[in-house]
């Protein structure tokens, strides 16, 4: 938290922000003081009149000083700020925390609450309740920070309940903590940030809504407000335009300021974010390798980078050699932030925010994919190299079928008919073991399980006859007896189709179970390559060997099942 | 002598979401037992409630019916306030270690939490922190930093530090090591075994990995569908598995060694054909 | 489908019910003397107590918030304490006026909004720099000053729009474009930067997705990627923000009518509600909250219709 104030002082818009309300506050607090004239004493004689020396910002309808008005305005505005902010806080916070933390009878009284207190607009709700009330902008502000406490209650509520599933939290309650400890600790921490970005916002807005009423004329008019003045102001806007600027001025600023802060208090909290700076780097193209005959795809000394925060470029994957031949699976193994996920990404050229290829390349069928236009790669990518992801559930869609998913690469690259496409989306449902295909077509990704999904998945991936298959990680969100299912159904159309395929994964036995070759990936390099079997009865790097030490052997139970 | 953790025909039931839906059986009538200074490796797939049993034990999931005795005591329907005092007893290591580190704590008031609770001394928490630093293989200025700052397996120290920290009986531990890199999970695991040797702890162990529970554990339950289907001595439940579940759980796990690979998949594909054929 | 359909409309009545209920009892546990507001200071006591009983005052709140429901079921919502003017009548022709507005203000803010957030979120850099600025100022000024400045510069100082005033758009078009042109745009600032900022959290946020990178893998064009499929996903939560705006837009309706003397709902709000005239107080209470109901029925529908998780629950 400390920290979030330094932070803010070395924001230059937060910081301006937060001085103008300074001065705000100040000159509502010293009003008396700094007023030039009585603010309530009307002089006939002098009714509209433009800047004087005398009267700096003018006179208004009734002859009172302008100056002096707007400074005992902004007592007003300050003050009715304050209530509405306590008023909700207080109540928003308090009943979020509880509903948040124990949910159940204070979770229903919150939600009901809260959709009837948002059901009508807050004008209508403060006019019918002006009614009752009378003039009193008092009064009114208290309704408003009734009106207001949802958005602290919701807020506070999601940051709660989201906390109470926290295993940290589950721990603390093991290890004896009490609630109101757990409270304190766990949770406060959380809500803290985003209620004070909350509160600057809400300010805002109570500011413009009590000007707003007191500019209806519904204000008490023996008390100086901005509305007011600018009611007065509008009124004789034809005799003396000026007379809106002023307060119009001191609404719009502290509004403003108020946004500004809450903005700058919001980017500061998420500045845990590493800014995205451009990096100018050029690619360096190698000299022309030496290729195997039957390679399929062929990397050169290919590196990724990734631009850092002072603008330099941070390397992942450095001068990786890599070759798949037809009809071959080659297995790319590593521990995690070995770089093996970003090789893969970088022959798709599918590299997340900001992570560029900074050298090599990567000869495809000829051509150098590192070096094709956005458009060209479009076109390779779905029809010539695949991709199997890891996690099947967050890479379909939620919003369409699987069968439209299923379809819309067919019609570009196949220029299919809605028709044919789905006659054959249907066959490779069923040709990668999905029990009911014209189910499966019809249904939204959320209605099938883990495994099904993967299964779709790899049968979007070789809609198109790729040549190339890259699968990062297919099988590691699965459950073991369906992780045998799926590496059984991908060797099997590996076979059938004769695909070359770039198998991403941790786990060896993975490796052993499906893969021709290997290659072993330790910190953005590749340490050894070759065929699965010599590798595994013969490792020469050791790094490899101490990878192979690591793995528990269950080589008792070989061979025992009868 | 009387079991340290004794969990007999327990059922947990979640209510579901929705007008009079019936609540999901997640456990249907589990028992099983840990013996001072045993573990126990509990296996099962994702939804056969092998974590639901762990929570329930820590008293995290609503238990619907049966038992839970620990140190001969029920403990399957206690107030807030009885947990607590259970605290000393009965600790857990949860899976993910990025999750259950606060990431705005630093490693010494991580660990001070559960002395806290203890109403140790400032001076006795220090020194406490500093052994438990120590007895993880953690450096000792370790406790300034932030979790942020430490990778996966160090995280999981952490964690297995905060458990030891009021020298329990039993540590119920989630996947402990699923989220770790192989190397990392070899060596977190060596670290299970000698403060069970030094100490005498006993570990309720749940993993989905086969290999990993062989490693550690003294017995073995196998879960599937909220039910146990095998249960019995490490080495004949993960060697020579009787029910057809476990069977193919075994051989579904691929070995490290592209031979054998070739013969267990072999066998599997029989194995398979033949409950197709039954 | 239906099902769902019909759960959200009851819990709308429900709603509107509740909130009829609650409007009326605040309103009569006010205390102080109607009929003697109605009557003036001069009245007799004699007169005063013999209005109070005309007016149903002297019975049990609850009968009369029965009676007044009973009457509402059948469409009387009962006759202004003040004109004698039935309320349906006060209500009817100014909430079209406001509807105008409003709905003219939410289709205009909804499709800029679309435009900035998608710009801001795909493009990034400088445009994304400035479509957010922008929307921090349109969130911070308060829309009476926005109407303020609009009258002043183009009414006033330009005069291509009329400063006050309202035409029917059946007696004429033109003239109702220049009437309306102002107000809308006034309205409008605000709720463009609270979607247009929604948008681009939400689409920036969808473009992170694992399937977004994997419909790239399958070769669709760049365009198709954004506007098929990351925009539905990201319209479900700007679609819940327009709603939102939407109930603002009537609030902000009520004082930006008043600037440019616009017969609208605004007008005979403050009118009611100064003089404490319970009947127009509730037919107004009551036309808002069942536009309001209406809105969140249709958008809820639409969000079944982006959203298939929403329509099959």
């Amino acid at each position: 938290m400390t920290s979030l104030r330094r932070r803010l002082l070395r924001n230059p818009i937060g910081l301006g922000a937060l001085l103008f309300l300074v001065v705000v506050v100040l000159s509502a607090v010293f009003a008396p003081l700094l007023a030039p004239h009585d603010p309530n004493t009307a002089n006939a004689y002098d009714t509209l009149s433009g800047p004087s020396g005398k009267y700096w910002l003018g006179n208004d309808s009734s002859g009172h000083d302008v100056l002096s008005r707007l400074l005992f305005a902004t007592r007003l505005s300050v003050t009715l700020t304050a209530e509405t902010l306590v008023i909700a806080a207080v109540l928003g916070i308090v009943l979020g925390l509880l509903a948040g933390y124990y949910g159940k009878v204070f979770e229903a009284v919150g939600s009901a609450a809260t959709s009837l207190l948002q059901a009508l607009p807050a004008i209508v709700v403060l006019l019918a309740a002006k009614s009752v009330l009378g003039p009193s902008d008092f009064a009114a502000m208290a309704v408003f920070g009734v009106l207001i406490a949802p958005a602290f209650y919701r807020v506070v509520y999601s940051a709660v309940s989201a906390v109470r599933g926290e295993l940290y939290v589950d721990a603390a309650r093991v290890s004896g903590l009490s609630d109101p400890r757990i409270i304190g600790r766990h949770v406060l921490t959380v809500v803290r940030a985003p209620v004070i970005v909350l509160a600057a916002n809400i300010a805002g807005i109570s500011v413009a809504i009590s000007a707003g009423l007191d500019f209806l004329g519904l204000g008490d008019p023996s008390i100086p407000s901005w509305g007011g003045m600018l009611n007065d102001g509008f009124a004789n806007i034809f005799t003396q335009p000026l007379l809106v600027l002023w307060p119009s001025l001191a609404i719009g600023l502290t509004c403003v300021a108020f946004a500004l802060l809450g903005n700058a208090l919001r980017d500061e909290l998420e500045r845990a974010a590493v800014p995205r700076k451009k990096a100018v780097v050029t690619r360096q193209t190698a000299a022309a390798p030496i290729v195997p005959d039957d390679a399929l795809l062929s990397v050169h000394h290919l590196s990724v980078g990734y631009p850092t925060a002072n603008g330099s470029m941070q390397t992942v994957v450095e001068d990786v050699a890599l070759t798949v031949r037809r009809g071959e699976v080659h297995g790319l193994i590593g521990e995690s932030g070995s770089g093996k996920t970003q090789t893969a990404f970088s022959i798709l050229r599918l590299l997340p925010g900001g992570g560029r290829i900074v050298g090599g390349s990567i000869a495809f069928e000829g051509r150098d994919l590192a070096g094709l236009s956005a458009k060209e790669m479009a076109a390779v990518r779905g029809k010539k190299i695949a991709y199997v992801p890891q996690e099947p559930m967050s890479n379909l869609d939620p919003s369409f079928t699987v069968g439209s998913q299923l379809v819309e690469p067919m019609r570009i690259h196949l220029g299919l008919s809605r028709a044919d496409a789905k006659a054959r989306a249907l066959e490779l449902l069923a040709r990668v073991g999905i029990p009911n295909p014209r189910r499966t077509y019809g249904s939204y990704p959320h209605e099938l399980s883990g495994g099904m999904a993967q299964r779709v998945l790899i049968a979007g991936a070789v809609a198109c006859d790729p040549e190339l298959l890259i699968a990062d990680e297919p099988t590691t969100a699965l459950d073991v007896t369906v992780q045998a299912e799926v590496l059984d159904l991908l060797r099997d159309l590996q076979r059938e189709r004769q695909m070359g395929v770039l198998l991403v994964t941790h786990n060896f036995g993975v490796v052993a179970d499906i893969c021709d070759r290997v290659s072993v990936m330790r910190a953005g390099r590749i340490v050894e390559t070759g065929p699965v079997r010599s590798i595994f009865a013969d490792p020469q790097h050791e790094y490899t060997q101490s990878l192979f030490a690591a793995v528990l052997s269950n080589t008792e139970g070989e061979g025992v099942v009868a | 002598m009387s079991p340290l953790l004794d969990v007999k025909d327990l059922v947990v039931d979640y209510p579901v979401k929705g007008f009079r839906k019936p609540p999901f059986r997640a456990l249907q009538g589990v028992s099983l037992e840990v013996e001072p200074g045993e573990c126990v490796g509990l296996v099962g797939e994702s939804g056969s409630g092998k974590t639901t049993l762990g929570r329930a034990v820590l008293g995290l999931a609503p238990v619907t019916s049966g038992s839970i005795g620990f140190q001969g005591r029920e403990i399957g329907r206690l107030g807030r306030a009885e947990r607590r005092a259970l605290a000393g007893d009965l600790q857990v290591v949860f899976q993910d270690p990025y999750t259950s580190l606060n990431p705005s704590l630093t490693i010494d008031q991580i660990l001070t939490e559960p002395l806290i609770a203890r109403k140790t001394g400032k001076a006795e928490a220090r020194n406490r922190v500093r052994e438990l630093l120590d007895a993880v293989h953690l450096p000792s200025d370790a406790g300034q930093r932030l979790p942020r700052e430490f990778s996966g397996g160090q995280r999981q120290r952490v964690a297995i530090a905060r458990a030891l920290a009021l020298d329990p009986r039993l540590i119920v531990c989630d996947e402990p090591v699923s989220a770790l890199d192989l190397s990392t999970q070899a060596r977190v695991l060596d670290l299970f075994q000698e403060i069970q040797a030094r100490t005498g702890v006993a570990y309720l162990f749940i993993s989905h990995d086969l290999d990993v529970v062989r490693h550690l554990s003294h017995r073995v339950a196998v879960m599937y569908r909220g039910q146990i289907v095998e249960w019995g001595a490490a080495a004949e439940v993960t060697v020579r598995p009787q029910h057809p579940y476990t069977k193919r759980l075994f051989l579904a796990a691929p070995v490290a060694d592209p031979v054998k690979q070739e013969r267990r998949r072999a066998e599997r594909r029989r194995l398979e054909t033949m409950e197709v054929s039954r | 489908m239906l099902r769902f359909v019909l759960r959200r409309l009851a819990s709308g009545v429900v709603l509107i019910v509740v909130i009829t209920a609650a409007t009326f009892f605040l309103l009569h546990a006010s205390g102080g003397n109607i009929a003697r507001r109605i009557l003036g200071q001069e009245a007799s006591e004699d007169t005063v107590v013999q209005k109070t009983h005309e007016l149903g005052l002297d019975r049990p709140v609850l009968t009369q918030f029965g009676d007044w429901l009973s009457h509402a079921i059948h469409g009387d919502f009962g006759a202004s304490w003040f004109t004698s003017q039935p309320v349906s009548d006060a209500i009817t022709s100014r909430l079209q006026v406001t509807l105008e507005l409003v709905v003219g203000a939410t289709i205009v803010s909804g499709l800029i909004a679309v435009a900035l957030g998608v710009l801001a979120a795909t493009r990034r850099g400088w445009i994304d720099r400035f479509v957010q600025f922008l929307a921090v100022l349109g969130f911070a000024i308060p829309n009476f000053l926005v109407a303020l400045a609009l009258v002043t510069v183009f009414a006033i100082h330009f005069k291509v729009f009329k400063p006050t005033g309202y035409t029917a758009i059946e007696d004429d078009p033109a003239g109702w474009l220049s009437t309306v042109t102002l107000p809308i745009v006034a309205l409008s600032v605000g709720s463009i930067a609270g979607v247009a900022q929604q948008i681009r959290g939400s689409m920036i946020d969808a473009l992170d997705r694992d399937y977004v990178r994997t419909l790239r893998s399958r070769g669709l064009p760049e365009s198709r990627v954004v506007y098929k499929h990351v925009l539905r996903n990201a319209g479900g939560p700007g679609l819940a923000m327009l709603a939102v705006q939407f109930v603002g837009l009537l609030g902000g309706a009520v004082i930006i009518e008043q600037i440019f003397a616009i017969p609208g709902l605004g007008q005979v709000s403050v009118g009611a509600t100064s003089q404490g005239d319970v009947p127009l107080v509730m037919g107004l209470v009551l036309a808002t909250a069942i536009v309001v109901v209406t809105i969140n029925l249709v958008v809820d529908l639409l969000q079944g219709f982006l959203n298939p998780k929403v329509r099959l629950s």
